[in-house]
């Protein structure tokens, strides 16, 4: 522990010496990594400079590790890369690589600790330093928890520098002219008589040289590219239909594969009968697989076909059948024993004087991106090679390779694009049945996809949650709050399929509510762990995407009988300056306290989430035809802004997205089975219901992540304007339970 | 049978209901339109029969015979891009982009059909293909600059 300690100590330092000592000056030292994956299987000409810069003499290729799903996470990687390296991204290719612990996350396993992000301590900075450790030693390469850009923006930006560093060098050795008469720009070395010479040009003498480790880090006035509006170098290829996904991958020889699962989550397959589906035209053959079958045929609509003439068996489900016994489990979980954690416990709850007292309810959601779970998978001799979207490409790498009986160096995982992932692809369960059925079928590719129902009936959702709180009051302000939230740990759910262990409390069951900045008298959040029921998984913004809603919803019901201002009073609670600055921001912008018509409703809430505190304000109408959404105004203090175009969409994504699934998306289980299948029975938002939004990005110099924050508070400022409008106040989503929506 | 594809003819020997999603993806390996849900709900496989707009997953193959079938390949191309598709570009539409091919060839129809729609045509048009990562207020934008782009030309 002690040799730990001190790699934590060491490793926080020179972590946050771009945060600490102001971006650009200094002098940093590369630091070595694990090994560069690169260098294995270079070709005669090609030069490694760093895991992240290969150049050649056909182009620059930089990779880019953090899975591409939708956020931008290929273009900001390689355009903090570019910035140093000083190359346009037009001449750059955008690789994800290949899995390897070189890649690690040092910044997504804090999320997993219970350090507040406005907790800036000596003790919590360590514990943050910690994560960056624990992240190297497990090589943990991972996409999540809006970790990409504060995980990279130093070291991308330092891997440029050190590539443009050995590419001067190797000029400098060609041309016998020093360094310091040498400059770059545009992908090439400008010589003091104006010439230049391309960095492809340099790749054989740049392999030949050692690295130059010692490099400074521009000013950011110098900047070309961060903080620039720029065009997103994916952007062409999916306005035209050429962006390859994984769905689209077409080899020689391939077969096309669906699977058939027990939809009872886990549970077996007793028994099936094949014997028609096999008569059926293109299909090859049908081949048992873990809880199910796969149907190998020469087109995915003839599988899926196939796949429906199976006739099964299925096992009983290893959870409660339905959705009232599950909420029975979730309901009698408000125990001693159950209890999870209480990382805030201010004054005394027990005693204060209580106003107002609510449960209230989320449901399972299913993360559904628009393109199913797909794979592609080759098993050839010793050599087993997939192809596939994935935010985990160690994980499946090791238990792909332990599926198959082979060593990882044996299992080759080309990530392509996703078609969205919302946390879907954390799992690697779609991949390990493509591996069964190419053990199946050695030497030929298979590629699997799965249905929209085969997808939404196997999603790991988001949990169901419930919360029992109380409030208190006195002389028009929130005195007391205490709330307590029952759900499963997605923690011990996800890391268990991942063959990890999960200590400790799961942070997640209280994520956006414990660690919110205001000052109660009264105050304690309190998480209780609800017994393993269906499987569940991340999903956008994680606990924080449903205890915004709890929290704040409830909130805003206290504040109302406190007789305050939802603003003001939220305004008075806060001390944090950041989180002040972003409720003032969404008053000044939505003109809070100016009336607005009868019919016509104001809500406001606010999460500090993944570091970035988020308010949001949504304007409603109550019509004849139910409720309308007329206009959402958010604020967040997002540390630096990479790419302010990539900014506004993220967070107009993310208000998006937790508006829809708020108004109208649940998943309910029958007989052990989800009940909604395809977007019929859970349907997203559309064009015509979702609002103007007007986004304020206020910067500092953290950096943060930006795909997931915006999500929490979306849910109950609509559930609050709501109850402005209508005085009807909504504690269970899906809202559309009790309204009605234009 | 003989389908017709982004001005080419193919010959196909598929089923009569094979839906000409997949006769296009898996048959001919074009893959622009894209499998979101199967069931006429998301619109990411949306494609133009003779210019207009249809979910090719509900088309059977033996319906799209003698008909131009054209694909989001065929309505331009990253050197020639249509004006619907340098509106997408031009206001970066795009996260995961799954479902713009289909957002793409629906917004071309609408535009064809009804050159200046107001924002209400628009948001009814458009609503009947889904995004989930909610690029809404974009496409709603890109599709005003592609319609003034058109009117100019």
């Amino acid at each position: 522990m002690g040799r730990l300690k001190t790699i934590a100590r060491r490793t926080f330092l020179i972590g946050s010496a771009a945060v600490i000592g102001g971006v650009a000056f200094g002098v940093y030292t590369y630091r070595k990594p694990v090994k560069n994956p690169l260098e294995e299987g270079l070709a005669q000409g090609e030069a490694a400079l760093t895991p992240y810069v290969k150049i050649d003499a056909d182009g620059i290729t930089l990779i880019t590790p953090r899975a591409e799903v939708g956020q931008g996470a290929y273009m900001v990687q390689a355009a903090l890369i570019a910035e140093e390296l000083d190359v346009r991204l037009d001449q750059i290719t955008a690789d994800p690589g290949v899995p390897s612990a070189a890649y690690y996350n040092g910044t997504v396993a804090a999320e997993g600790f219970p350090l507040a992000a406005t907790d800036d301590r000596l003790i919590a900075r360590t514990g943050r330093g910690a994560a960056d450790v624990a992240g190297k030693l497990l090589g943990l390469q991972l996409t999540g928890g809006s970790s990409t850009v504060p995980d990279a923006f130093e070291k991308l930006r330092v891997a440029g520098a050190v590539a443009r560093a050995t590419l001067l060098r190797a000029a400098s050795e060609e041309t016998g002219i020093p360094v310091d008469q040498l400059s770059t720009k545009d992908g090439a070395v400008v010589l003091p008589d104006g010439g230049t010479l391309a960095y492809t040009a340099l790749a054989t003498q740049a392999a030949g040289i050692e690295t130059v480790q010692d490099v400074a880090l521009k000013d950011p006035s110098e900047w070309r590219y961060i903080g620039k509006d720029m065009q997103r170098i994916d952007i062409v290829a999916k306005s035209t239909g050429t962006q390859e996904y994984g769905i689209d991958l077409q080899m020689d020889g391939m077969l096309h594969a669906t699977v058939k699962c027990n939809p009872r989550m886990g549970g077996e397959m007793v028994s099936y009968d094949a014997t028609e589906a096999e008569t059926m035209s293109g299909v090859k053959r049908v081949v048992p697989i873990t809880g199910g079958v796969g149907v190998l045929a020469d087109n995915t609509w003839r599988a899926f076909q196939a796949a429906e003439a199976v006739t099964f068996e299925w096992g009983e489900a290893p959870y409660p059948s339905d959705d009232a016994a599950m909420w029975d489990q979730v309901a009698a979980s408000f125990t001693a024993d159950r209890q999870d954690s209480q990382f805030r416990d201010d004054g005394d709850v027990e005693a204060m004087e209580v106003a107002v007292e609510a449960e209230y309810r989320i449901p399972y959601l299913a993360h559904a991106p628009l393109e199913p779970m797909t794979a592609t998978v080759l098993l050839d001799g010793g050599r087993l090679d997939i192809w596939t979207g994935t935010q985990i490409p160690r994980f499946m790498q090791v238990n792909a390779a332990k599926l198959a009986g082979l060593d990882a160096a044996q299992v080759h995982v080309h990530v392509l694009v996703s078609g969205g992932s919302f946390g879907r692809r954390l799992e690697d369960d779609y991949v390990l049945q493509a591996v069964e059925l190419a053990m199946a079928e050695p030497g030929v590719p298979i590629k699997l996809t799965w249905s929209r129902e085969e997808d939404m009936s196997h999603d790991f959702p988001r949990p169901l949650q419930m919360a029992r709180a109380r409030g208190a009051v006195s002389g028009g302000q929130v005195t007391g709050f205490d709330l307590g939230i029952a759900a499963p740990s997605v923690a011990a759910s996800q890391l268990g399929r991942l063959g990890q262990p999960a200590m400790g409390p799961d942070v997640a069951i209280v994520a956006g509510a414990w660690d919110q900045p205001y000052t109660i008298p009264d105050y304690r959040v309190t998480g209780y762990r609800v017994p393993p029921m269906v499987p569940v998984s991340s999903w956008r913004s994680v606990g924080a995407s449903g205890n915004g809603f709890l929290h704040e919803g409830f909130l805003d019901e206290v504040i109302h009988a406190a007789g305050a201002d939802p603003l003001e009073e939220r305004l008075r609670l806060c001390w944090h300056e950041p989180s002040r600055r972003v409720l003032e921001a969404v008053g000044e912008m939505s003109n809070w306290g100016e009336a607005l018509p009868g019919g016509r409703g104001r809500g406001v809430a606010f999460t500090l989430s993944f570091g970035v505190p988020t308010a949001e304000v949504v304007e409603v109408t109550a019509t004849d035809r139910g409720i309308r959404l007329d206009k959402v105004y958010v604020a967040c203090e997002v540390g630096r802004v990479i790419d302010p175009v990539n900014f506004d969409n993220q967070v107009k994504g993310g208000v998006i997205w937790g508006l829809g699934h708020a108004m109208m998306s649940e998943l309910t289980y029958s007989d052990g089975m989800a009940e909604q299948t395809n977007y019929d029975g859970y349907p997203g938002i559309r064009m015509y219901q979702t609002p103007e939004i007007e986004v304020r990005a206020l910067e500092t110099d953290a950096l943060r992540g930006i795909g997931e924050p915006s999500v929490p508070p979306a849910a109950p400022a609509l559930a609050n304007a709501i109850f402005a409008a209508t005085g009807q106040r909504i504690r269970e989503l899906p809202l559309n339970k009790s309204v009605d929506f234009v | 049978m003989k389908l017709k594809v982004n001005g080419t003819e193919h010959e196909v020997d598929v089923e009569e209901d094979m839906p000409l999603l997949w006769v296009l993806r898996d048959e001919l390996g074009i893959t622009g339109p894209k499998y979101g849900c199967g069931i006429a709900q998301c619109g990411a496989c949306t494609v133009h029969l003779d210019g207009v707009a249809a979910k090719s997953c509900q088309v059977w193959a033996a319906d799209a015979e003698g008909v131009e079938v054209t694909t989001i390949e065929g309505l331009g191309t990253p050197e020639a891009l249509h004006a619907v598709q340098a509106a997408w570009v031009e206001h970066q539409v795009g996260q995961c982009g799954y479902c713009q091919s289909g957002q793409i060839m629906l917004a071309a129809s609408l535009l064809a059909e009804s050159p200046s729609p107001t924002d209400d045509e628009i948001d009814d048009a458009m609503s009947a293909n889904l995004c989930r990562c909610g690029t809404y207020p974009r496409i709603r934008a890109a599709v005003k600059t592609a319609a003034a782009k058109l009117q100019e030309a």
